[in-house]
């Protein structure tokens, strides 16, 4: 017998224990929501599959009837404009800053005690603000994600932008270098598939914010729809959008994994990939 | 007028004396090599005259000018390890030097200017047998190839002294032995001048023209920290000297020092 920790299933066997945990939860809603269906066929919390189909089915396409749009689609269109958006321009700023903080040590000096503090302030808290400045339009939302995931990048990259070897610095000036073609040919092109990777961890962070903002104040929005329908327990709604959330959060992480390994295969090949 | 010169040269990190009374003036064509125990100050000394340590007293001149006190393209050199950019395939980093300079504003080049450094820079990786490996990565390549690659990057600039530290040390002998027939040849070929630190005896024999010991002449047990090394012995290399009868001479003079108990 060997011991469990040489033990490791074959491939299907590993497809097989991977569907297990999907397979039980789904059975125990099952039997939950039949139980509570016997004893209520009107019973709003735990719908059946087929209602919840139903409900997402007339979302999908249904025209609003006083505006011609397609709710789920107006809603999706909504807040992954807001997402791409925001996390777009804290990348940007995220990118530049960190270059900025890890190589040229006047600007960390100046710059780095602040985007510690920054990072620090709980964002939600500074939504009033935002609202108060921004209004409730698109701005203040974007402003949110901005400002709740920008320190994160800033402080990764400027970490790994001084974890690059001192070697690579050193032999680009010999070879002639200037600080900004350091900045530009060492710096930059190793640290955006770094900027990518936090990209990745930071869209949780992101989608947080994104629906928080929208609950709050929004016309359309998956986290507006969601906390609208509450209000009438429309569980057959709000499953199946946070079903669909979740399927938007796993292609935009896999399409920043995709666009990663195509662009920079030298990183995923040196790093190990852990995409 | 010599190429490279010291004197009285001292580097002290607070109190605590690494190199002192360095005193050598070294001619363009020179094969260096460098030896001592580790922690001895070779590679503070190397670093020296990379520019990335100031000197704490004394001159050191380059061309009858001060190091500068920053890395310059004078001055080429090869590490360990990391000496390569693992973002560009082999000939972009070979191709690094030229495009630097060539477009001050994006440090890359394009159309002609691009075409003729690709044909400049394949020479050179031609040079050091890497031009199967144009388009690899560095993570695709050996140990030995990278440091291959390190070495046609850094003549790229035609240095006027070229830096190595412990270049081969992590390469297994057979490739190792390899090196020393390639850097010997571009030695010879392109009349660089070279300073490599070595802790393989028997490479620094083999490869220098002069050798450097470098140890501490006084040693104060009470506080170790109080003097540094230097140069102990400052040995010309005939090539046509077998290494074996200079050990000879070496040990015949009765030198017993700290550096001779680890390395001989």
């Amino acid at each position: 017998m060997k011991r469990l920790i040489n033990s490791t299933p074959s491939r299907g066997g590993r497809w097989l224990l991977g569907l297990l945990p999907f397979v039980l939860l789904g059975m125990l809603y099952l039997s939950l929501s039949n139980a509570r269906l016997a004893e209520n066929p009107n019973d709003p919390l735990l719908p059946t599959p087929a209602k919840m189909a139903q409900s997402f089915h007339h979302l999908a396409t249904a025209e609003n009837a006083r505006t011609g749009e397609i709710l789920l689609w107006s809603d999706t269109l909504a807040s992954l404009e807001r997402i791409v958006i925001g996390v777009g321009i804290s990348a940007l700023i995220g990118l530049i800053v960190g270059i900025l903080n890890g190589g040229l040590p006047l600007v960390r000096a100046k710059l780095s005690p602040l985007v510690t503090v920054a990072s620090l302030i709980p964002p939600m808290a500074l939504l009033p603000i935002l609202f108060i400045a921004f209004g409730t339009g698109e701005a203040a939302k974007i402003a949110l994600i901005v400002i709740g995931v920008t320190p994160f990048l800033i402080r990764d990259l400027q970490g790994h932008a001084l974890r690059l070897p001192d070697e690579q610095l050193i032999k680009a000036q010999t070879l002639g270098a200037s600080s900004w073609q350091v900045l530009l040919r060492v710096l930059l092109p190793q640290l955006t598939p770094r900027l990518l990777n936090a990209t990745r961890l930071a869209m949780g962070t992101a989608w947080l914010f994104l629906i928080a903002a929208e609950a709050i104040a929004a016309q359309e929005g998956l986290g507006y729809r969601i906390f609208l329908v509450r209000r009438y327990l429309s569980m057959d709604v709000i499953l199946p959008y946070v079903a669909w959330i979740t399927l938007l959060a796993f292609l935009l992480d896999q399409l920043l994994a995709w666009v990663s390994r195509l662009a920079f295969p030298w990183y995923h090949a040196s790093e190990g990939d852990n995409a | 007028m010599s190429l490279l010169a010291a004197k009285r040269l001292e580097k002290h990190y607070g109190n605590h004396v690494v190199l002192e009374n360095l005193n050598f003036s070294v001619e363009s064509g020179e094969f260096v090599t460098l030896v001592g125990a580790s922690g001895c100050g070779k590679t503070t000394f190397l670093k020296m005259l990379l520019g990335t340590e100031a000197t704490s007293r004394g001159r050191l001149t380059l061309d009858d000018h001060p190091i500068p006190n920053e890395p310059g393209p004078d001055r080429g050199v090869v590490f360990q390890k990391y000496s390569v950019f693992p973002h560009l395939t082999v000939l972009g980093n070979v191709m690094m030097a030229d495009e630097l300079r060539s477009s001050k504003l994006l440090g890359k080049s394009f159309g002609a200017a691009r075409r003729r450094g690709i044909e400049k820079a394949r020479e050179r990786i031609e040079e050091v047998g890497l031009d199967q490996a144009l388009d690899k990565y560095p993570h695709e390549l050996s140990g030995g190839m990278q440091q291959r690659l390190a070495i046609a990057q850094a003549l790229m600039m035609r240095p006027r002294i070229l830096l190595l530290d412990e270049p081969f040390g992590a390469l297994d002998p057979g490739i190792r032995q390899d090196m020393h027939v390639l850097i010997n040849r571009l030695w010879q070929e392109q009349q660089l001048t070279i300073f490599m630190i070595t802790h393989d005896l028997k490479e620094a024999f083999e490869l220098g023209t002069r050798l450097w010991v470098f140890d501490k002449t006084r040693h104060d047990p009470q506080a170790p920290e109080a003097y540094g090394a230097t140069i102990t012995y400052d040995l010309p290399i005939s090539r046509d000297r077998p290494s074996e009868a200079l050990k000879e001479t070496l040990q015949q003079g009765g030198l017993q020092t700290h550096t001779q108990e680890t390395l001989l």
